[in-house]
């Protein structure tokens, strides 16, 4: 992909970001517009690289369990047990079943709160603020949830290599199921705002749309794959924590319409039936649980013997509100990983904003860019410095340099 | 004109032009507080207009390096002084206009113009695309609206017109002959149409959402006026203000020119008070219904968006109002 010229007369190409109020996060978007009109779209990300995975192999296994917590604020079980399950594999640790169980409602909790978190960031976009103060003030229901349950707000901590620190214990199940009827009520005031409303219907429907084919072929992720219809789901198609015990099937937008039409109005169903998928999962769990120890080793000096004597390689994943998250992790009989790759879901997520984008008008930027609930800081694992002026790497190129870096692992 | 005359009428300029300046923002601080409590919210102070000016007027100027520095800072001069200068062609209460006699309501319809077209001016001298993109969007929507604010213009100077009264189409005319005791029933659903029409032309002059669209603060991080701060800031957010107090006593002395003393049989000072005191809540009315009411219920439009509300929909309504009260007088 080339990268547009800045030109000055028509079509004019206009940069929105890094920073703007559009955009949550940093990320560069060069846009060639007629009059409202877009005619071509292109970004650039790498505007808020951390540089984590280089913390995280200076660091020993349990340490980067709270590391791998901070990638992002909004999902903050999603990469601590995508790295825990990479762990878990490399050191043959076996999970008890009852810390699947709470690994599980943790995380379907924190589905529940991102998901709520994007509507009213949606909303805002949109310009309806009443939409947006309604879903965050609801979500201050979950967030205490969270925080009763695991300690914290965001950043829960529950999750450890071998199993989860705090139990849910019998007397904090009325309280889980307070909140979960709280949302029920929720539910349905939300879809009534978001799914009736005309004004949100006449922004969204038909605008940024992906087509299953091209969803196909750029292999989004999450609820942005499921709009267009591609029923894709980790936890369904490669079950892990307690989900292989439950009855779920991927939410795609026909299940309330009848059809899949792949806009931003679909992004929006699906997300609003998965917070009504994640009560029914918590419910399964809470009355499914077994008892059981909640950690494998809990030791700690133990567990950081047996992870230094860890050799291997494994690939964690977890199906995050925004879809599929991975990590890979390999060990060398010492105490910090040898290599640990992170990939957020909004990186698969990206290029579908090329497709969307095209052809659609310049109102519509905001909310076609928030509409795959981009994670920004989460995603970036490079960025360029020091180079005078912008380059693009070929894919030739990248892949010319990951050949290099997978030789220079295979030799330690 | 004599002395005393012209006195009168820098002295009646000066007191209207604080008039509009306070009320303006003492309606753009019941407008924030009403908002924020029907989402939920505590809100600001009821002063927050008035603080907010304060402050901006000691902040630092800035003219971008690509502007087009007389025509920037000239913009939002000209938005205050044509928001203040229609104010004096409009009966506040039973205070008859300064300038009676002059102006008539083609020529506010031709004013209501001068601070959109300065902020459009103000827009395109800032040298910023997001500026020039909100300038392009503020002109579209002007024309937009323009449609079914003339259209009801015109359904009340042709009605007046057919009355043969002196100066008919002049605000003072139509505020002391009430359009609605002219008319049958018939008429009587046209004026309504209008009045609909006239409500929700109101957001559109004023820029709010849903129509937005030329300040769009999530697309365009604030359009027109993106690159303007401190005391042009100030200036335009004033002239804003002046313009919501405008249009909305233009809607009250159109729609709602009836006024309380008449029916208490009070003596000349206190029926002026109570009077003024009946018309701020007219004003609040209308602003409570055409601007709060519809901002907190809405989305933002596109701009195509807005263009077919205004001219399909609004246009289409405001037309079968105008011919309702043609077809009213006819058959009478």
């Amino acid at each position: 992909m080339k990268t547009l010229e800045i030109k000055k007369t028509a079509p004019y190409t206009t940069q929105i970001g890094p920073a703007h109020p559009a955009l949550k996060e940093p990320v560069m978007f060069t846009f060639e517009l007629e009059g409202e009109r877009i005619r071509k779209a292109d970004f650039a990300p790498g505007k808020a690289h951390r540089g984590i995975e280089w913390m995280g192999l200076r660091r020993n296994c349990v340490q980067i369990v709270y590391l791998a917590e901070r990638i992002c604020g909004i999902c903050g079980i999603t990469h601590s047990l995508s790295f825990c399950r990479a762990i878990e594999q490399v050191a043959q640790i076996q999970v008890s079943n009852r810390a699947h169980y709470i690994r599980t409602i943790v995380g379907e909790l924190e589905r529940i709160h991102s998901h709520l978190l994007w509507a009213g960031v949606a909303a805002h976009e949109l310009g309806f603020d009443s939409a947006f103060y309604l879903a965050w003030r609801v979500r201050e229901n979950v967030m205490d949830l969270l925080e009763y349950l695991t300690g914290n707000r965001v950043h829960y901590a529950i999750i450890q290599i071998g199993g989860v620190r705090r139990d849910i214990t019998p007397d904090m199940v009325p309280k889980i199921e307070e909140s979960l009827k709280f949302f029920e009520g929720v539910y349905g005031k939300l879809a009534s705002i978001f799914l009736d409303d005309t004004t949100i219907q006449m922004r969204c429907r038909d605008c940024g749309v992906l087509t299953p084919e091209e969803a196909l072929k750029l292999c989004p992720v999450g609820p942005t794959a499921r709009a267009s219809g591609v029923r894709k789901d980790v936890r369904v198609d490669h079950p892990y924590a307690a989900y292989a015990d439950l009855e779920l099937q991927p939410v795609t937008p026909d299940q309330l319409t009848g059809e899949i039409r792949g806009d931003v109005y679909d992004r929006i169903i699906v997300r609003l039936l998965e917070v009504k998928q994640s009560i029914g999962i918590i419910r399964q769990c809470l009355a499914q649980m077994p008892d059981g120890p909640i950690l494998a080793v809990p030791k700690m000096a133990l567990l950081l013997a047996q992870l230094k004597k860890a050799e291997g390689e494994a690939v964690g994943r977890h199906e995050a509100p925004r879809g599929e998250v991975m990590h890979y992790v390999r060990m060398g009989k010492q105490e910090s990983p040898v290599a640990w790759k992170v990939k957020a879901s909004s990186y698969s997520n990206y290029m579908s904003w090329v497709p969307m984008l095209e052809g659609e008008q310049v109102a519509d930027i905001p909310i076609i860019v928030a509409s795959i609930d981009p994670c920004i800081s989460c995603t970036d694992r490079v960025t360029i410095v020091g180079d005078q002026g912008a380059q693009v790497w070929t894919k030739e190129e990248l892949h010319r340099l990951s050949v290099e870096k997978t030789r220079q692992l295979q030799l330690g | 004109m004599n002395i005393g005359n012209l006195i009168m009428v820098v002295v009646g300029t000066g007191a209207m032009a604080l008039f509009g300046i306070v009320a303006g923002l003492f309606y753009m601080g019941i407008d924030r507080v009403l908002v924020a409590r029907m989402q939920a919210r505590i809100g600001p102070p009821l002063r927050q207009p008035f603080i907010d000016m304060a402050k901006l007027m000691t902040k630092q100027n800035i003219v971008p390096a690509n502007a087009i520095p007389w025509l920037f800072n000239a913009a939002p001069l000209v938005a205050l002084a044509s928001s203040i200068s229609i104010m004096l062609y409009i009966p506040l209460g039973s205070f008859a206009p300064i300038f009676r006699g002059y102006g008539d309501l083609i020529l506010i319809v031709y004013l209501l113009v001068i601070p959109a077209l300065a902020m459009v001016v103000g827009g395109l001298a800032s040298g910023s695309p997001y500026a020039t993109i909100g300038a392009q969007r503020e002109m579209v929507t002007m024309i937009s609206y323009e449609l079914p604010l003339a259209t009801t213009i015109i359904a009340f100077a042709w009605k007046y017109a057919q009355l043969g009264l002196d100066n008919p189409f002049s605000l003072a005319t139509v505020a002391a002959t009430p359009i609605w005791s002219q008319v049958g029933p018939l008429g009587f659903v046209g004026c309504l149409l209008l009045l609909v029409t006239m409500i929700l032309v109101t957001p559109g002059e004023l820029g709010k959402i849903p129509f937005d669209t030329p300040e769009a603060e999530t697309e365009l991080a604030g359009g027109l006026l993106v690159e303007y701060s401190g005391r042009n800031l100030a200036l335009f957010y004033l002239s804003l203000g002046v313009k919501a107090i405008v249009l909305t006593a233009v809607v009250v002395a159109l729609f709602f020119p009836y006024n309380l003393s008449s029916y208490l049989a009070m003596s000349a000072l206190p029926a002026r008070l109570v009077d003024g005191a009946f018309f701020l809540v007219k004003i609040f009315v209308i602003m409570f219904f055409s601007v709060s009411l519809i901002r907190i219920a809405m989305a933002r439009f596109r701009i195509t968006q807005v263009v077919d509300v205004y001219w399909k929909y609004l246009g289409a309504l405001s037309l079968v109002g105008l011919i309702l009260v043609m077809v009213d007088s006819f058959i009478r």
